[in-house]
């Protein structure tokens, strides 16, 4: 669990000094050195991620539907929203903690909290950006609102809620790994704050290539479901 | 089919009341094809729309096939100036839009679909995304769509106004094609036409109304004299330039202010 080099001397202590190669050495081993619980780590910062960027994908959606069905309810929603968004979450992750102690479901929760927002706004935009020449159209055919919203509404919507989603993918690793930052027992944040309290440089590079790793696995998985559930949209 | 009895719309702007329409009165027969012509501003939009119970008129009576129009007309084709498809559907989802919209079983439609894809010579398209097709066939998508349902008016808002000059002669006959045609099993559909290409107006249609901007009134009518079918050839017959130049100098006689001749 414990992030340690194992009683063995420490390697680059001071970040910026050495040599640059051996120092890129000193990392890949760091990453690869499976003395480490690599895999529980990754694991549990994934579970997190993934938490996140569902809560806030559903979340966003929901949220984004009920601003363009109502102005009322955008009225009274949004400025509440931007409140929630312009909140620095490293600040209020400690009461997150406080709230629902330790574990899964706050890092989830700090995670979602960084990623929902342009979810929202992009999911209301695609739903309103509709030609009225088409909204007419839907009128003239006694079309009720349901239908417009189903067959009209929400496909036009698709594209702009998953490019959104590609945000929030990014957004959900920082959050997850914010999380783990301020308390957790495991999870890549947590090895990083290890090994910075140890001096351990090449670890915290080591976790940090794993974060970024899994960031981009997770971008690329949206990217590619992007692309197959709106064939049609120029990305 | 529809008549229009001195309607009159005046909008609520920031800066005060806006007339847009005043006084429009006007009758087309069944089966006739009629173009509103006249400059940007005089309304012919807004009053296709009162037609199509899109909007409601602040004076005057709307009757659409003997009735008055309270709301959005049932069994009305529109096309408009952009093709507005939907663009993750395939053409042939579509053209199929209507019958989705108006709670039909888009399957019963899907052969009348497919023949008129054909008779616009899109078949080969049917497959395929509107962006993967020119602004001019999706403007023939366009045209299939408003006719799906069959219905017996057809209102079209400056349809090839974005298309350059030859596709939209084309798409012209295309028009006159497909309105021939569609009529050897049924009665020939009411068109209203709105444009403001005076060619375009003499070349399809039966009257030609001019309007004249701020507020939208009708300056004077013509009845087009030129036999059908019509084609390329119309537009050397002396008759079209005449009506032509007679269309131009209301409009132009107009916009100085003086009353229409004609």
């Amino acid at each position: 669990m414990f992030p340690s080099n194992g009683g063995r001397p420490l390697r680059d202590p001071v970040p910026g000094t050495g040599d640059p190669g051996l120092r890129a050495a000193s990392v890949a081993r760091a990453a690869l050195d499976f003395s480490i619980p690599w895999y529980a780590h990754i694991w549990i910062t994934t579970l997190e991620i993934l938490g996140g960027f569902a809560v806030a994908g559903a979340v966003g959606v929901a949220l984004g539907i009920a601003i363009a069905w109502s102005p009322t309810i955008a009225r009274a929603l949004v400025p509440f929203l931007v409140f929630v968004n312009t909140l620095p979450k490293v600040a209020v992750a400690p009461l997150f903690l406080l709230w629902l102690g330790y574990g899964l479901v706050p890092n989830m929760l700090i995670a979602a909290l960084i990623g929902f927002f342009p979810v929202v706004i992009n999911t209301a935009v695609g739903l309103t950006q509709i030609d009225d020449d088409l909204l007419d159209l839907g009128r003239v055919f006694g079309a009720p609102r349901w239908k417009v919203f189903l067959k009209i509404r929400l496909p036009n919507a698709l594209p702009y809620v998953l490019s959104a989603l590609k945000i929030t993918a990014t957004a959900a690793v920082v959050g997850a790994v914010v999380g783990e930052f301020v308390a957790s027992q495991s999870g890549l944040g947590m090895v990083i704050v290890n090994a910075q309290t140890n001096l351990n440089t090449p670890v915290a590079f080591a976790a940090l290539a794993w974060i970024s790793i899994v960031g981009l696995a997770l971008y690329g998985a949206v990217s590619l479901a992007a692309r197959w559930l709106a064939p049609w949209a120029e990305s | 089919m529809i008549v229009l009895d001195r309607v009159g719309m005046t909008y609520e702007a920031s800066s005060g009341p806006v007339e847009a329409l005043r006084d429009i009165s006007l009758t087309v027969a069944r089966g006739e094809l009629v173009a509103l012509v006249g400059p940007s501003g005089c309304g012919k939009s807004t009053l296709l729309r009162i037609v199509a119970g899109l909007r409601a008129p602040t004076r005057g009576r709307v009757d659409v096939a003997d009735h008055p129009v309270r709301g959005p007309v049932a069994e009305v084709g529109m096309v408009f100036q952009a093709p507005v498809l939907l663009h993750w559907r395939r053409v042939l989802e579509n053209v199929l839009l209507p019958a989705e919209l108006s709670g039909r079983d888009p399957r019963r439609y899907h052969e009348r679909a497919t023949q008129l894809l054909r008779l616009v010579g899109l078949e080969d398209f049917a497959a395929k995304r509107p962006r993967e097709l020119s602004g001019g066939m999706q403007q023939r998508a366009a045209l299939c769509r408003a006719l799906l349902l069959d219905p017996p008016l057809l209102l079209m808002d400056e349809p090839f106004g974005a298309l350059d000059a030859m596709t939209r002669d084309e798409m012209n006959l295309e028009l006159l094609r497909v309105w021939g045609e569609t009529a050897v099993d049924s009665p020939r559909k009411t068109v209203l036409f709105v444009t403001h290409s005076i060619p375009e107006a003499v070349l399809l249609a039966d009257r030609v109304v001019v309007m004249t901007p701020r507020p939208g009134r009708i300056a004077a009518t013509f009845d087009v004299p030129l036999p059908r079918p019509r084609g390329v050839e119309t537009r050397a017959d002396p008759r079209f330039g005449a009506l032509s130049v007679r269309i131009y100098e209301t409009l132009t006689a107009d916009g100085r202010g003086g009353p229409g001749r004609g």
